[in-house]
């Protein structure tokens, strides 16, 4: 069993965006907030902070999960993944590609938990309908985009993803 | 928005968990899927002293098909069922609800004895539980294990029949039965957010196609999952023709609450609707069982 008293730290390790990290978290530190401060993964986005907005999404050991609604010391020996992982401007990812080209972003507040989302549910559901997009956007909140460029950029990255 | 401070243990063992609620009591809270434990920590609505982190119990993420019934393990999370074609097909009321159940990005973590613990008076598991009179098992250190009837479990508003030393390790879904058609609808504001109503229904239909069984439960409506009293529609043929009278007796006596979602009569005008909805799809599928054991 392992044990930390609210005062005190424990020293946990674990994989962030490919790269390994060791650092001394205290109980109450929720991994979106590890993951902004001591592993500077300001993709991160921190909405609601109760699991409603879906800002903070990200992947740990494969599935997409609210990074609010864990704890850091949680994760020790876990593989956490952020919007990171996707691309970079010179190299987009074909979601962040789709995502430009049919403006499914304004602000960009929600974008980087949209993607985590998109990109884990289109490797179990390759071929998804409107509908399960749709469905899968429930989970996320945009305020600028009204969602439907936001589902037929996700419909278009699996249609390029399939081919 | 962040939790109060709490003393934090992670047992590798049933055993040492359970020995950690009988020393705190109700000052600890077991953390399992913390998609209801968490928010409300970082709210502050909760600030327990001990937080006992179960994730890393072995073993306890089964789901098995056992004696006619479907087991969910302590720590089966509601996306481990949803990828379940076996478990789905075991218990269609199951199937029909969980996509309603938060989002699909919480019901990663989420688990299903986690959502029965909780006993939010809206939620999906609860209600499902009841309708198909499934049971809870709980363990403690002291009186090791029993098995609760989902009926007898939810008290009141996040209230269960739990002990402070007691843990759900498992629950017991009962499986689909030849005869039996089910049904589940659910109104929100918008999908995945908590239900302003929600209707599971079970009919069992003797070959002769008269009605041996009719269970009709809302959500929403009240402090815990309400089964409505419809054994009078019992022992006979029912038509579609019945199906209005059965779901006004159904939302008879009824009180639900009136809230910023919705006022009490409207709950109970859409509590009707969906009712009717869930009475009509359910005995459609009863119909169609009994269809496939005539031939």
């Amino acid at each position: 069993m392992s044990y930390c008293s609210k005062d005190g730290r424990t020293t946990i390790s674990l994989e962030v965006d490919g790269k390994r990290v060791k650092a001394a978290v205290s109980p109450r530190l929720l991994l979106s907030d590890f993951l902004r401060g001591p592993c500077a993964a300001k993709g991160v986005h921190v909405g609601c902070e109760h699991g409603v907005c879906g800002a903070c999404t990200v992947r740990v050991d494969g599935q997409a999960v609210r990074a609010c609604l864990m704890l850091a010391i949680q994760t020790d020996g876990s593989r956490v993944e952020t919007v990171k992982v996707l691309g970079i401007a010179d190299a987009m990812h074909p979601l962040q590609e789709r995502f430009q080209a049919r403006h499914a972003l304004q602000c960009g507040f929600c974008t980087p938990g949209i993607l985590i989302s998109a990109q884990t549910y289109l490797r179990e559901h390759p071929a998804p309908t409107r509908r399960d997009i749709e469905e899968l956007l429930s989970g996320h909140l945009c305020r600028c985009t009204g969602y439907t460029p936001i589902v037929d950029a996700i419909l278009d990255a699996a249609e390029l993803e399939r081919r | 928005m962040k939790p109060a401070p709490f003393d934090y243990y992670c047992p590798r063992s049933l055993d040492e968990a359970l020995a950690l609620l009988a020393q705190y009591g109700d000052e600890a809270k077991v953390l399992a899927g913390g998609q209801s434990l968490v928010p409300a920590m970082n709210m502050r609505l909760a600030r327990p002293g001990v937080i006992v982190d179960v994730n890393r119990l072995p073993e306890a993420a089964v789901i098995e098909r056992c004696d006619g019934s479907l087991r969910v393990g302590m720590l089966a999370r509601q996306a481990d069922l949803e990828r379940m074609p076996v478990a789905l097909d075991a218990v269609p009321l199951l199937a029909q609800a969980l996509p309603h159940v938060g989002h699909w990005q919480t019901r990663n973590r989420g688990t299903v004895c986690g959502s029965l613990a909780h006993a939010d008076p809206s939620a999906e598991l609860p209600l499902a539980i009841v309708v198909l009179d499934g049971a809870i098992e709980a363990r403690s250190s002291a009186r090791g294990t029993r098995w609760i009837a989902a009926g007898q479990f939810f008290e009141s508003y996040f209230q269960t029949a739990l002990q402070n030393d007691e843990i759900v390790v498992g629950a017991s879904f009962p499986a689909r039965r030849e005869g039996w058609g089910y049904a589940f609808e659910e109104f929100a504001g918008r999908h995945g957010d908590f239900a302003i109503v929600a209707v599971a229904c079970a009919v069992a239909l003797e070959p002769n196609g008269v009605a041996s069984e009719v269970r009709l439960g809302l959500g929403g409506v009240a402090d815990k999952p309400h089964l409505a009293p419809l054994t009078a529609y019992c022992g006979r043929v029912l038509s579609q023709r019945d199906l209005p009278e059965i779901a006004n007796a159904a939302v008879a006596d009824i009180e639900p609450p009136s809230d910023l979602r919705g006022s009490a009569r409207y709950r109970r005008a859409l509590a009707t609707n969906l009712a009717q909805r869930a009475l009509t799809r359910a005995l459609a599928s009863a119909r169609t069982a009994c269809d496939g054991l005539a031939q």
